[in-house]
């Protein structure tokens, strides 16, 4: 998962990209002087763009005007002992989680990622003059018409039709709102009709203006195209989702990638029947959802019934039960899928009778309930700024500061957990690798990214390890061979590579 | 039909079972009067740490796009 957070430089007339590689440079010196005291930590190692193409498309072409998206390599970028990516993305500090085998492991790295940000933010405080201070925010928009991402990858067989995806998971990235949309005061769409939004579900519905598409920047699609696999591209694709918005209540995002990745299994598997969510005006259906806070209003689908959005995700559940009992939840990890059919229902019984009673689990319910209680508190109209202030303020990631950490949200990951993910990678995938590399070799270690390693073995050669298969390189895979090697040279020996 | 029904039957499950959640972990989730008192203590803080010039700060925040 990788997180676009907002950010502000106060006291200072800085722009967003200076006070974004600020924050990261503050961050990895502050690893560095920990690891003088004596404490973990690692050289800097930098990002290595050799096999990037964000550019292609998944439908096997582009399409005419579309605009990939350019990497920028002159930004600060670099790879962390947790198998994580920190780096500069246009204006924005970028957090991607190493990759994980399953939903609890994302929300523990992601959870890390906000640790790794408030670290940052003190770290750049130490660096700064008095009255200087950088704030971040884990949102999706400056309430302004500017919008920044929260994006999920999940790794897919390529031998399943991308138009069969397109089709399926269409209704889901429309409907799944209603239980991980992270809630906004007011509306930044150009035009609703008669329609006054004064809160909806979502912070990004707003920004969705075409179904299928290239762009993550303008113009954004429900479903995003871009073709950039980081392995294998033979064997997998990666779908890349710009829909979501970032969470701060850890069940919801949960919920988000946990259901995201069942509905993917099931049609990777073409475990579908004769089930038809096909929605007649997609585009439209994004917005109307998160306008509609009631939950009651229904949508047109494409053969003409209507279906409210708690109805889709209930038809989506009940499919995924059948699988659940007919195949099995290997694909999404046996325990932790039990738990998400289990919290999944829980959320939708509960959107269905009594939404206050999710107000310690689901973003938005959470920040409604604050909104209509500081309006009754004070005699608020809607369109008072510091209604504006309160919804920021959600997302402001100062422990002191943040109302989300005042609201109380339920857990599912120990905090204790989340601090040593802060530093160690997941054990389950190849961020094993890349993270135990970065940790024993930092020093030797030119540049990394995704799929390979560059060690600088010395006297001119540099040697490229690739790894091109997500689920190898796991601990189970990889340890016992790691620790019979005490220098990298003898590890590339071992591997063959 | 018989999908509601199926519907139905489930949802009368899954009460039953949240219902025995919430006697194990009575903590897990408040309800009625104990939700009402904690937002008047949560109103209370946020008055607290509200950011001082909360409407210069809402002018003042503007992000670039991004992704």
């Amino acid at each position: 998962m990788e997180t676009e957070y907002g950010i502000v430089q106060r006291g200072a007339d800085s722009n967003p990209i200076s006070a974004s590689s600020l924050l990261i440079n503050a961050y990895v010196q502050h690893l560095e002087l920990a690891e003088e005291a004596g404490e973990s930590a690692q050289d800097k190692v930098d990002w290595d763009f050799e096999d990037e193409s964000p550019g292609n498309d998944a439908r096997g072409f582009a399409r005419d005007g579309s605009m990939p998206p350019e990497i920028e390599t002159h930004l600060v970028n670099t790879v962390l002992t947790n198998g994580a990516r920190l780096y500069v993305d246009h204006a924005h500090p970028e957090f991607s989680t190493p990759e994980c085998r399953d939903a609890l492991e994302v929300v523990q790295w992601d959870r890390a990622g906000e640790e790794v940000l408030i670290r940052s933010m003190r770290a750049a405080r130490r660096l700064l003059p008095p009255g200087q201070e950088i704030l971040i925010h884990k949102n999706n928009s400056d309430g302004k018409g500017n919008s920044y991402g929260c994006h999920e990858n999940y790794l897919m067989d390529r031998a399943v039709p991308f138009a069969r995806i397109v089709q399926r998971i269409m209704p889901h990235f429309v409907t799944r709102q209603i239980y991980c949309g992270a809630g906004k005061v007011g509306c930044e769409a150009a035009n609703t009709g008669d329609r006054k939004v004064h809160f909806q579900v979502s912070q990004r519905a707003d920004f969705f203006e075409e179904e299928v598409g290239l762009e993550t920047t303008l113009k954004r699609p429900i479903v995003n195209t871009r073709d950039e696999p980081h392995g294998d591209a033979q064997k997998y694709r990666r779908l890349h989702v710009i829909v979501g918005d970032a969470n701060l209540s850890e069940v919801a995002t949960f919920l988000k990638v946990g259901v995201t990745s069942l509905v993917l299994a099931m049609i990777e598997d073409d475990w579908w029947g004769s089930t038809d969510l096909s929605l007649a005006t997609p585009v439209a259906a994004i917005r109307q959802t998160s306008y509609d806070t009631s939950l009651s209003e229904t949508l047109e689908m494409a053969d003409g019934r209507t279906m409210t959005p708690l109805e889709i995700q209930w038809e989506l559940f009940d499919l995924a039960r059948k699988y659940a009992d007919d195949r099995g939840l290997e694909p999404v990890v046996e325990s932790v899928g039990r738990e998400v059919l289990r919290r999944w229902e829980a959320v939708l019984n509960g959107l269905e009778t009594d939404p206050a009673s999710l107000s310690t689990q689901i973003d938005w319910i959470a920040k409604q309930r604050l909104m209509e209680g500081y309006r009754e508190r004070h005699g608020l109209e809607w369109g008072d700024t510091r209604l504006n202030a309160l919804d920021l303020q959600y997302h402001d990631l100062r422990p002191d500061r943040s109302l989300f950490a005042k609201v109380g949200m339920e857990t599912i990951v120990e905090q204790s957990d989340v601090d040593d993910a802060v530093h160690d990678p997941p054990t389950t995938t190849r961020a094993w690798f890349r993270g135990q590399c970065l940790k024993r070799w930092s020093s030797s270690i030119t540049a990394a990214n995704w799929d390979s390693i560059v060690f600088d073995l010395g006297a001119d050669s540099l040697k490229r390890v690739g790894m091109m298969e997500p689920l190898k390189g796991t601990e189970a895979g990889l340890k016992a061979l790691m620790d019979t090697c005490e220098t990298p040279a003898e590890l590339i020996a071992k591997l063959g590579a | 039909m018989a999908e509601r029904e199926q519907k139905k039957k489930q949802q009368t499950t899954t009460r039953r079972e949240d219902e025995a959640v919430e006697e194990a972990v009575p903590a897990a989730a408040p309800q009625g009067e104990e939700l009402k008192d904690r937002l008047d203590d949560l109103l209370d803080e946020i008055d607290e740490v509200l950011e001082e010039h909360a409407e210069d700060f809402v002018k003042s925040y503007i992000q670039k796009g991004g992704e």
